[in-house]
């Protein structure tokens, strides 16, 4: 699934021979970001320098987990702006994303387990993982700690959701 | 005492002795090779003890070469090496020019002759990559934008190794002009065919030595490298290359385990080299070369900095970049030694040559990394007061 909001910017991808691979674009505000992709599957999240963008601010080692989990913080806000906008017509609807804490009695059980349908009205329209999107979960998906989930409902079925998801 | 028991317990002594030494390195953030080297001529002849473990030494310091061109042809894949020679090669042929001649120079100077001044042009130079490798990443330079054109220098040394050794094996046998011809033709043909093969059936070669297991995948591993090492050193093309070649052909994920799986083993093997190294020196032979290893210390520091500027100037890096490409490629290291080693053991050149190449490594692979870090602010004090009349 592509979001509307990758078309506009330009990555750069540069090989590193015998590292990795760089992927970078330059930001409105002027300085270039980025990640390193290394051989051997560490990733690196890289911020240029103001004077001298050549150079790097911040080369910042993240493990798969954190980055997955920067990728859903980053992407998440987007997707649910854009089905807020979409639901704007129906009154009462309201788009909330909804995280699986450390410690939810549904890591590592499925989307089926939580009941959240029956139990709570509101609706699972995807799901973030590792800074992609699972568009239209069904039943047999298995969460685990730092999935996030984006949730259509009304207010109270929403505010249920988020304790059912943390406590069952 | 037999022996064997006296030859274990200096075999351990020595071991342990470099691992204290690569603590300290690694304490005092400078690469281990230097004081390996250090190691070997305090237990060498004339140095202030002497060990006599020579049967284990050369054959493990010949394995630590092995291992160390392997893992310098598996550094790389062949696709990289292909792009590299396309887009970087003016890069490529400056750093070539500007680095080799001041050995070459020199070696000639000291009266070494033709076959001297080609040893000491590889010396020169040749580039640590694993040296500078650290480097960019303590530095957290990985995502410069002169990174890119640092390793494509690199990777081209890369290449011109895959020449340069056979040719300096075949000039370091004696051979003749027209011999002498004919193994570089013939070197040149193996090194395009196995870039060829590399890159077409890569993964066939791949997949006949890879295994899931890691215990079948190291075994024939370390034997096809030490098989095509042996083949070809009994077909006067050097071990080295041959090891080096076998590095470039393994390709894809295969590559990357390989040398997860090796690494140990190299770093073994190639500190039991530098010690083999160290050792064949006399270190009263340095004094006399001392003066002339400084200044291809003080020359080749200025040529690679003026390589990096070139390179990275070329690809639109800013001044401050072009200054830190240049730095970061100063190091010279392991591979100085290999083809020092190679040159030394074939009795082709003169024993001051291992001192003088000894002395210049403990130099460049100590400044290195010290260049490396300073070059930026020197460069960005010497360059204010000259660009801040034009921006006023």
């Amino acid at each position: 699934m592509r979001l509307g909001y990758v078309r506009h910017v330009n990555v750069e991808v540069t090989p590193l021979p015998g590292i990795g691979v760089r992927k970078d674009f330059a930001i409105r505000a002027g300085k270039r970001i980025g990640v390193i992709t290394h051989r051997d599957g560490g990733i690196e999240l890289i911020v240029s320098r103001t004077d001298d963008p050549d150079a790097c601010l911040a080369s910042i080692p993240l493990t798969t987990d954190e980055s997955a989990t920067l990728g859903n913080l980053l992407g998440a806000p987007q997707l649910v702006a854009q089905l807020t906008e979409e639901h704007r017509d129906v009154p009462g609807i309201m788009t909330k994303q909804l995280p699986i804490p450390e410690g939810s009695p549904f890591d590592g059980r499925t989307l089926g387990d939580t009941e959240m349908r029956t139990r709570t009205k509101v609706s699972i329209v995807a799901v973030m993982r590792a800074g992609q999107v699972l568009p239209s979960p069904g039943p047999e998906l298995t969460f685990t700690a730092g999935d996030l989930l984006v949730c259509v409902g009304t207010a109270e079925g929403l505010a249920a959701a988020a304790k059912l998801l943390k406590k069952g | 005492m037999g022996s064997t028991a006296l030859e274990l317990i200096q075999l351990g002594a020595v071991f342990f002795g470099l691992g204290l030494l690569g603590r300290l390195a690694q304490r005092i953030g400078m690469s281990p090779i230097p004081l390996y080297l250090v190691g070997g001529l305090f237990f060498g002849h004339g140095g202030v003890v002497e060990l006599h473990i020579d049967s284990f030494t050369e054959l493990a310091a010949e394995i630590g070469v092995v291992l160390l061109l392997l893992m310098l042809g598996l550094e790389y894949s062949a696709a990289e090496l292909v792009t590299g020679l396309k887009r970087s090669w003016v890069a490529g042929a400056v750093d070539l020019v500007l680095n080799a001649l001041p050995g070459a120079v020199v070696a000639l100077i000291l009266g070494w002759g033709p076959v001297g001044a080609l040893v000491m042009a590889g010396v020169t130079y040749i580039s640590s990559s694993g040296i500078i490798a650290k480097i960019l990443g303590d530095l957290g330079r990985m995502g410069n934008r002169e990174t890119p054109v640092v390793l494509a220098i690199l990777v081209l040394e890369d290449l011109v190794m895959a020449l340069y050794l056979p040719i300096l094996t075949a000039v370091l046998g004696g051979v003749s002009l027209v011999a002498g011809l004919t193994t570089v033709g013939i070197s040149l043909f193996v090194v395009s065919g196995v870039l060829l093969i590399a890159v077409k059936f890569g993964r066939f070669v791949s997949a006949v030595l890879y295994s899931e297991d890691r215990e079948i995948f190291l075994l024939k591993l370390l034997g096809s490298a030490l098989l095509v090492a042996g083949i070809a050193a009994a077909l006067q093309v050097s071990a080295a290359v041959g090891a080096f070649l076998l590095g470039i052909a393994i390709a894809g994920p295969a590559a990357h385990t390989a040398a997860q799986l090796l690494e140990p083993l190299r770093d073994l093997f190639a500190a039991m080299f530098f010690v083999a190294f160290g050792l064949s020196t006399n270190p009263s032979d340095i004094p006399p070369v001392l003066v002339f290893a400084l200044i291809l210390a003080v020359v080749t520091a200025a040529t690679k900095m003026a390589t990096g500027w070139i390179a990275a100037a070329r690809s639109g890096v800013g001044r401050k970049g072009r200054v830190r490409a240049g730095a970061a490629l100063v190091a010279r290291g392991e591979f100085s030694i290999v083809i020092a080693g190679l040159a030394v053991s074939s009795g082709a050149a003169p024993p001051q040559l291992a001192a003088l190449a000894t002395a210049y490594v403990l130099l460049m692979a100590v400044l290195g990394p010290i260049v490396a870090r300073v070059a930026e602010p020197v460069a960005q004090r010497v360059m204010k007061p000259a660009t801040a009349p034009t921006a006023a």
